[in-house]
């Protein structure tokens, strides 16, 4: 009679066992190696570099290899490895303006100081299966054999000659007074951590970016959508700049005194800019929204800033007509190990609970009682 | 990669930050304390403000007890075990008289608990506001004014709609005569196991971040009317193992037909009524 409560702990070895049989696959085929995922599977490896917070190219590529590509259970992993590394202290903040840029485009100026970089994208491709998408010979940069660590596929970036320092686009806007100033964000040892203190409500501009910054990008891009569809945008934002590049992270050790270069970090920087024209508080003008995200990922850092100027709008406006204006909706629900864990608790043993509910249904159907308007 | 993790996997700056909010928690009985939820290697959902609880209080010396759904076998319940077997090495015990630490999801054991024992509830949704009010920000204030008119509204309006009050687990109740607290989702039957009991009661929701707690002999009520007073489930049979009358029964379907029986929910509880102590 006991079968239906016993035997868990064999059923859950039995089951850790499969896993790992389907998680190899057919052993005929070759096994995947950690460094063809970091070079082949690079952006995968960006996405959960970024939503799993820690930059960590290795931790990211075995992640994906264990979850068996599932993205969502890889970030989860890096999460878990994340949160057991002790924090030692801030960087100084990272300055994009000297970011060395692999891609760099604006939607709101032909020319623009530095150049438009279209760099490597999808953008322009045919999305056609090809039975061998690199069926040309192999690009000149293939230093990187496998005995190469595997961060070393920035080497693989075709860095054309580029300015030292690209300013930003937004500048010249702000530079003519068009541009409203943005909450200002407290630097360095001043910035807030996600990872270390609750989610409270209202939320400081920095939680919020960070929240963003690592939340599912599906329900970024989803939410931001719902913004460009009217629910919560009433004219087109525009794209300021997007920037793809890497940057150079200092760090001071308390007992140097003095800053050092401790390596360098991909990122993904976007500055939207949206029409402002709320007469009765402020002169008409434009204010803007931030991404910024690990690794090269577009689509993210853009539905980012989307989101980072809807959510700002609620203090300016004090209106949360739709749910991406609404910082406490967007921002307790963005988290994808959070939701992924909440929504796939429900295959848990839910029996006493349920059991509640039969001994409540049951005894109402005793009642003599007839319900009042239920025939 | 560091493959070497801390005594009961948290550092230690962690679990001094947990054991803060647990000192705080106790201090204000029922009351949400926020705190710093570290992301833990199980899934939101299946207990990390539990797991994070029991890692920050557990010593070497503790004997834990883990139950789901009121069985020490259960699938989660065997997880949990083997997650703080392997980072903390210590002791694993069914019977609830020998845990020093009683790690639960949706139940309280039915062998009475004694002074010195810590029960850990696992705790999915803290806010026993919150299908009534989802906003945080607004629920914060409706327990700093202890208004909670809306939750006798709803209670009535189950009696209106329903006869009774129509929760039949995580029913809420009201700690020290202060604050509204959700007890977990226990089912109600198990309520007034928390009034005035000699342990310990700690409850932590690691996806929402929150710790509260009851202390020991802490007045602990279900919300009712004077004229639809609280009432817990009742089950026609007994126990079809133990025989037992006075535990809180599952139904078990033993065939095709549909055919039904009752077993304790709480599994050490009905071996021991059946003279056949747990391991």
């Amino acid at each position: 009679m006991y079968v239906a409560v016993k035997g868990g702990e064999k059923a859950v070895k039995n089951s850790q066992r499969l896993v790992a049989k389907k998680r190899r696959g057919d052993i005929s085929v070759q096994k995947i190696s950690m460094d063809q995922i970091a070079n082949q599977l690079g952006l995968g490896v960006d996405r959960v570099m970024a939503e799993g917070s820690l930059y960590d190219v290795t931790a990211a590529a075995m992640a994906i290899q264990q979850a068996q590509g599932d993205m969502t259970e890889a970030v989860f992993l890096v999460r878990a490895f994340r949160t057991t590394l002790k924090r030692f202290g801030n960087s100084i903040p990272v300055q994009t303006t000297k970011m060395t840029a692999i891609r760099r485009v604006s939607g709101i100026f032909k020319d623009i100081p530095g150049g438009q970089i279209l760099g490597p994208t999808y953008d322009y491709t045919h999305r056609l299966i090809e039975p061998d998408p690199d069926h040309a010979p192999d690009p000149p940069c293939d230093r990187h054999t496998d005995t190469a660590p595997p961060d070393k596929t920035a080497a693989c970036d075709d860095i054309s000659p580029l300015p030292e320092e690209l300013p930003r686009v937004i500048d010249i806007l702000q530079a003519q007074g068009l541009l409203q100033q943005d909450e200002t964000t407290p630097p360095g040892d001043a910035a807030e951590d996600l990872t270390r203190q609750p989610l409270a409500f209202p939320v400081s501009r920095n939680l919020r970016l960070q929240a963003l910054a690592r939340g599912d990008e599906g329900f970024v891009l989803g939410t931001a959508y719902s913004l460009q569809r009217g629910f919560g945008l009433d004219r087109h934002p525009f794209l300021g700049e997007l920037k793809v590049g890497y940057v150079a992270v200092r760090y001071t050790p308390p007992e140097l005194g003095f800053d050092i270069h401790i390596g360098r970090i991909k990122l993904t920087e976007c500055v939207m800019v949206n029409r402002q024209d709320d007469a009765v508080r402020k002169a008409a003008g434009f204010e803007t929204g931030y991404g910024l995200v690990f690794g090269q990922n577009e689509r993210k850092a853009m539905s980012m800033s989307l989101l980072d100027r809807s959510l700002a709008a609620r203090k300016n406006t004090g209106k949360t007509d739709y749910p991406a204006q609404d910082p406490e909706f967007i921002l307790s629900h963005c988290d994808s190990v959070e939701s992924s864990g909440f929504v796939q608790h429900l295959k848990l043993p839910h029996y006493v609970d349920f059991q509640s509910e039969l001994v409540f249904i049951r005894n109402r159907r005793k009642d003599h009682t007839p319900d009042k308007g239920n025939p | 990669m560091p493959l070497s993790y801390n005594f009961a996997y948290l550092d230690e700056q962690s679990k001094k930050m947990i054991r803060r909010s647990i000192l705080k928690a106790i201090a204000i009985p029922g009351f949400q304390v926020p705190f710093g939820g570290r992301e833990m290697p199980l899934p939101y959902g299946w207990g990390t403000g539990g797991i994070q609880l029991t890692a920050a209080i557990i010593g070497p010396d503790d004997r834990l007890k883990v139950i789901d759904q009121g069985s020490d076998d259960t699938v989660n319940a065997i997880s949990i075990k083997a997650f703080f077997k392997k980072t903390a090495g210590i002791a694993i015990t069914e019977e609830t008289k020998e845990a020093t630490i009683i790690q639960t999801r949706h139940r309280i054991p039915e062998t009475p608990l004694q002074k010195g024992q810590i029960m850990v509830f696992q705790v999915p949704i803290p806010e026993p506001l919150q299908f009534i009010e989802p906003k945080k920000s607004q629920t914060v204030k409706m327990h700093g004014f202890e208004e909670y008119g809306s939750m006798h509204v709803k209670l009535y309006e189950d009696i209106a709609k329903f006869g009774r009050i129509a929760t039949a687990f995580d029913y809420p109740v009201q700690v020290h005569q202060r604050y509204i607290m959700s007890p977990s989702p226990i089912p109600k039957y198990d309520n007034p196991k928390l009034h005035r009991s000699p342990a310990v009661h700690l409850f932590g929701a690691g996806r929402e971040k929150r710790i509260y707690a009851v202390p020991p002999y802490t007045d602990v009520v279900s919300l009712d009317f004077e004229d639809y007073p609280f009432e817990l489930e009742k089950w026609d049979g007994a126990c079809a193992v133990c025989g037992s009358t006075d535990s809180f029964l599952d139904e078990i379907i033993t065939d095709d037909t549909g055919t039904r029986v009752f077993i304790c929910s709480d599994t050490e509880y009905c071996k021991k009524n059946t003279g056949n102590p747990a391991p």
